[in-house]
This record gives structure tokens, sequence and C-alpha cells, in this order.
């Protein structure tokens, strides 16, 4: 078994309630099935509680679920077997559209893969960019999170208010990418363009708003009995046992472990950025559902310490001057035949990426997400492989699941935080 | 053991991969040679030494947390004609749209399929190592399923995309693919819209 550091041990349970042999099958027991009286129920694949696909192959006892497998793969389109036809700039708009609720993170670490095989400094500008847009993108992951998990677990209100929260987030977007979802915005160096021109004071608007938004969630659910009794004391899932099933993220730290690679592995700009790592120990659902609600105060918070920054950077450049990488400006195309040539040759062929293989990972919305990209030397990637926190998250389902009820199900599934779009792939 | 701290780095692009004392690491036995690259450190391993190295990082050296495991397919590596291939030794081959010569060629492989761990230890001394076993069309891998439990839907991906088959995994059944899939779609030599056309009148 794998065992947490002592400093984060909480005492959820006592052992493992890791099924064995299969980690991510719970198995009826022999006795239960003597009795005859369980029932196997299909739940999924199309079911408006299960976050897109996902087939759960339930065995129930009365109301206690005694076994359970997860069926994945419905959503499944290759996008792994895509980008390696692809060149490597062309590759970029693939990541995002993986996982459809945190594009930024995915589009993010996919550049850095390819910014680290090229050895390329990004200017300061674009790193505090990034780090401003990938908070706005966790809090926008969050909202539809605790809009869609509260509907299923009846709060249905709590879905519009989000989705008002939601709107001016993506229209932040708009205003900087053009596009709403999959903005494809960082480049290889750095931006695809500059930041516009009053994006910083709607961006204010947003962070002074953000924290009394919170407050009307919390009004909304946090007393309420209806929400306490369906997510208190359910799906527990120890620290020792999330480590062992990989799990990252919103569920590692509600089991009490105090990791978040913002602040163990700082990249982007996170070492400059204040913020607190909410961690909870409790293990269960109504935990995961306050680690999601104080990471977004906090991700508020580091988007107003990215809009100081950003503010006093006014005309610096917003991505890296290297030509056999970046296209140049537009303007230089009619004056120079040097920057025609290279937009030509970026454009048609793309640039040439070292050979190497690299394995990236960075803080997504749902955790650890990874990216694992083989060049070898030519200007289409070799291999891509992506470390989807949803996929690893779904394995615990059937570890959270031992002692629960038919309705708890849904709860517990819910505050997994997956996107079907992303465990398949 | 011990080996030397992790030096985390600050920068953008860096993912914060320490850079390791390649020597303490070759001794660890079943390793058979180390590499680093871009910060990052490689075990090289033989499949049937996978187990006791991968026990051995996870007991004495605080790996324990499997980040993922990626394989991947070297078929045509630096050659020619196949899915995925971009250039010749030559040149570029204008044949090819999109293509463009390499300039050298990469460094060869020792065998088709890698088969990579990515380890992290979620410890005080938090670092990563990427574990690397090599093997042939078919030649299996031993499950690290009793070392990691999370390996489960990692190896079944592996082997749904892309054919290998690892010794000993309890449930090893396709996990993305339909279950009467034919083929392991990642492999270089699958071709790209391949798949057959199931309402076509024909059948």
């Amino acid at each position: 078994m794998a065992v947490a550091p002592e400093r984060t041990r909480a005492a959820i349970y006592e052992g493992t309630r890791i099924p064995h042999p299969i980690p991510t099958v719970l198995k009826v027991s022999a006795e239960l099935e003597a009795t005859g009286d369980v029932l196997p129920i299909n739940f999924g694949p199309n079911h408006p509680s299960t976050h897109g696909v996902l087939r759960l192959i339930v065995d129930l006892y009365g109301e206690d679920v005694v076994g359970l497998e997860a069926v994945v793969g419905y959503l499944h389109t290759g996008f792994e077997k895509n980008m390696e036809q692809k060149s490597w700039w062309k590759a970029i708009t693939y990541p995002e559209r993986i996982d459809y609720l945190s594009f930024q993170a995915n589009e993010l670490v996919f550049v850095l893969a390819i910014e680290k095989l090229l050895e390329l400094e990004t200017p300061e500008k674009a790193v505090w960019m990034r780090t401003c847009l990938c908070e706005l993108n966790r809090i926008h992951s969050h909202l539809v999170w605790l809009g869609t998990a509260a509907l299923e677990l009846g709060a249905i209100s709590m879905f519009w208010y989000c989705f008002r929260e939601r709107e001016q987030i993506l229209d932040l977007f708009e205003m900087v990418c053009g596009t709403r979802m999959h903005t494809r915005y960082f480049q290889a160096g750095g931006l695809a363009e500059d930041i516009p021109l009053g994006f910083y004071p709607e961006a204010r608007k947003f962070v002074s708003w953000m924290p009394r938004a919170v407050d009307e969630y919390e009004a909304l659910v946090d007393k309420n009995k209806i929400w306490l009794e369906r997510t208190v004391g359910i799906g527990f899932l120890s620290a020792d046992d999330a480590i062992a099933l990989g799990q990252s993220g919103p569920v590692l730290r509600a089991s009490g472990v105090d990791w978040d690679l913002r602040r163990i592995e700082p990249y982007l700009a996170y070492a400059e950025c204040d913020f607190n790592v909410p961690v909870y120990p409790e293990g269960d659902v109504y935990a995961r559902y306050r680690v999601h609600m104080d990471e977004m105060r906090e991700s508020t918070k580091i988007i107003g310490q990215c809009l100081d920054r950003l503010e006093g950077m006014e005309g610096q450049p917003w991505i890296a001057d290297d030509r056999k990488v970046v296209l140049p400006p537009r303007e230089e195309l009619h004056t120079s035949m040097e920057s025609l040539i290279h937009h030509f040759k970026i454009v048609t062929e793309g640039y040439r990426v070292p050979e190497g293989e690299v394995y990236v990972t960075l803080e997504s919305p749902r955790g650890e997400l990874g990216c694992y990209v083989v060049s070898d030397g030519g200007p289409k990637p070799w291999r891509v492989k992506f470390r989807a926190p949803s996929f690893v998250a779904l394995q615990a389902t059937a570890t959270c699941m031992v002692d629960a009820l038919v309705a708890d199900m849904i709860a517990i599934v819910g505050s997994l935080d997956t996107v079907m779009g992303e465990v398949d792939r | 053991m011990s080996v030397g701290s992790t030096e985390l780095s600050g920068d953008a692009g860096s993912a914060g991969v320490g850079a390791e004392n390649p020597v303490a690491w070759s001794k660890i036995h079943g390793v058979s040679h180390v590499e680093t690259g871009h910060g990052e450190t490689t075990l090289v391993v033989k499949p049937e030494r996978l187990i006791e190295v991968c026990t051995h990082l996870r007991d004495e050296e605080g790996f324990n947390f499997l980040s993922d495991v990626s394989a991947a397919d070297y078929l045509g590596w630096g050659g020619h004609g196949v899915s995925g291939y971009i250039g010749t030794a030559a040149g570029r081959d204008l044949n090819q749209p999109m293509t463009q010569g390499l300039q050298t060629l990469p460094q060869p492989k020792p065998k088709r399929f890698s088969v990579n761990y990515h380890l992290l230890s979620v410890t005080d001394n938090p670092r990563r190592i990427r574990v690397q076993t090599w093997v042939e069309d078919g030649e299996p891998v031993p499950t690290v399923i009793e070392v990691w439990p999370t390996a489960d839907w990692h190896e079944r991906e592996a082997w749904d995309l892309m054919g290998i088959p690892f010794e000993g995994h309890p449930n090893l059944k396709r996990i993305l693919t339909d279950d009467d899939w034919e083929g392991h779609p990642l492999r270089k030599d699958y071709p790209i819209g391949g798949e057959p056309v199931r309402f076509s009148e024909a059948e």
C-alpha cells in the first residue's frame, strides 16, 4: 500500500477500502449473492446525473449499493491519435476540447510541454496573463461543477446562480480571445494576441463581485438541511486510499492531504502569488464541496494579484521573439521578405520541435493534469498522452461507494468532479 | 539509500522535476541505466525487473503516487511510410504534403514500444521520476496494480489503445473502445479513418 505522509494523515476510516484484486470494481459478497435479493441496475450511460455519458453497473440490496463497476469510453474520440497527425501549433486546439470545462488548463499543459522541448522562454506579461486566465477558468469549472452537482441533489436554483457568474467569465474570455470556450489563446512562446483594452476594468468588476457571489451560494446551501444530509458523512475516501488511487486536486485535498501543484511545483507565476490551499480532513462529499467553494475565493484573490501586475505591463511583449517558432507581427509581412518567409514556413510546415520526451504536469481545476509528449525532431508530435484527472477520479467510485445508499451514488459521483470528455479523450 | 533533495524550479514552462543525481539512481537493483533530459530523470528497466524497481521506489524512495502510465509506439521512428511519419533523412518528401526533412535522424530506440510510469512523491520531499521499460509487440509487461492500485485503468488503456499485454492484471479488457473492437488504435500502423463503416448497405 502506498502511504500518505504523517502530517497529512486524517483518521477517516481504519485500513483500506480499496476493493481487491480489482481496485475499481466493487464485487457483491458471496453471502449477499446467496440471498437472491441482489438487483443489478444499469445506471446510464444516458442519465442526467452522470455528468456526461458514464455507465455504472450497480448491484443493489434493498437501497444499499453492494456492487459497482464503472464503464467508460462512450466519448472516446481519439484526440491523442489526431494530434499525431497535426503540426505542433495546430495540435494546440485539441487539448482544449478534451476537457471542455477547463480548456485553458488543458491548452496550457500542452503548450508548456512544447516550450519545455523548445527551451523557449515566455515573456513576463504572458506568464501573468496565463495565470490570470487559468484561475478564471478554475472558477468557471468549479461553477459548472457546483451548479450541476447541486442540481442533481435537488438544489435547482443553484444552477441559475452559478451560470450567472459563469456568463461573466465567458464574456471575459470572449473579450480576450474572441471565443467563449476553447479559446486557443496560448501560443508556444506566449499569447496569440495582446490583451485587449478594457479587459482590466471588466476583470476588476468580476473580482470585486465574485466573493459576494460565493457568499450567496453558501447562503443557499451551506445551512440547508437537505444539502447537509445528502453530503455530510457520505462517500468517504481516506488520505492513504486517495493517494494509492492516484486522486488529485479537490478530491485529494478534501481527504486531508495538503497538496497543490501550484504550491508544490510552482509553474507560471504562482510562486509570486499569495493564496491559501484549502484542505479539509473529513474526506466526504461535503469536504469536497467545501474545497471547491474555498478555491473559488482563493482563485479570485490570485486574479486580483495578476491584474495588479498586468496593469503595469502596458506595452510589454506578450510573446517571445523567436521567429523560428512565433509568427512575425502581421504588419511586417508587407515590408519584410524575411518575415514573409518565416510566416509561410510556420503556417505551412509548422515549426520543428527538438527530439525528446517530456512529462509536464499542472494543477487543473480537477487535479493533476499531465501531458507526456514525445518529439522526433519534426513538425508533428510523435506521441501525446494526457493524464486526465477525471479518468483517475472515476477509479475511486468503487472505494467511495462502500456502505453507500443508491441515492448517495449521485452525490458521490458528482463530488468526484469528472468531465467525461476528459475521461474518454 | 538517500538521494539528493529536489530543487524545485519556479520558472514558467517547468513542471518542477528535480535534477537528480543519476549515479544514485543507477545503483538501485534492476535499473539498467539512467537517462536525463529536460530536467527529468528516466530509469530504464527491463520488464522482468519492473516490479522489483517499482516496489523499491515506492517503499524506499517515497514514490507513493503513480501519476500516469503512458505507452508509446516507435514503429517507423526515423523511417518512412507509416502513419505519423514526417520526413526522410535525405530531406523533404515532396509527395507528402506537410512534411519536412529531418536534418538528423532521431536516436534509434531499443524496441518498438516504451511503457512509461510517471511517478510522484506525495511527501515532504516532492519529486518526480519516470520509469521506462521497452517491449516488442506482444511481449508482456508485469502489472504494477499491486504496487499502485491506480494502475488499473491506466494499464487497461495502454492495452486497449496500444496493445501492451499486462501480465497478472486481474481485469485486462478494453476500456475506451468497444469490447469487440479490432486492433489497437494508437499504434502507428493503425490507419487514420480505418474503422469499418457499420451501417452500409452491404451489412
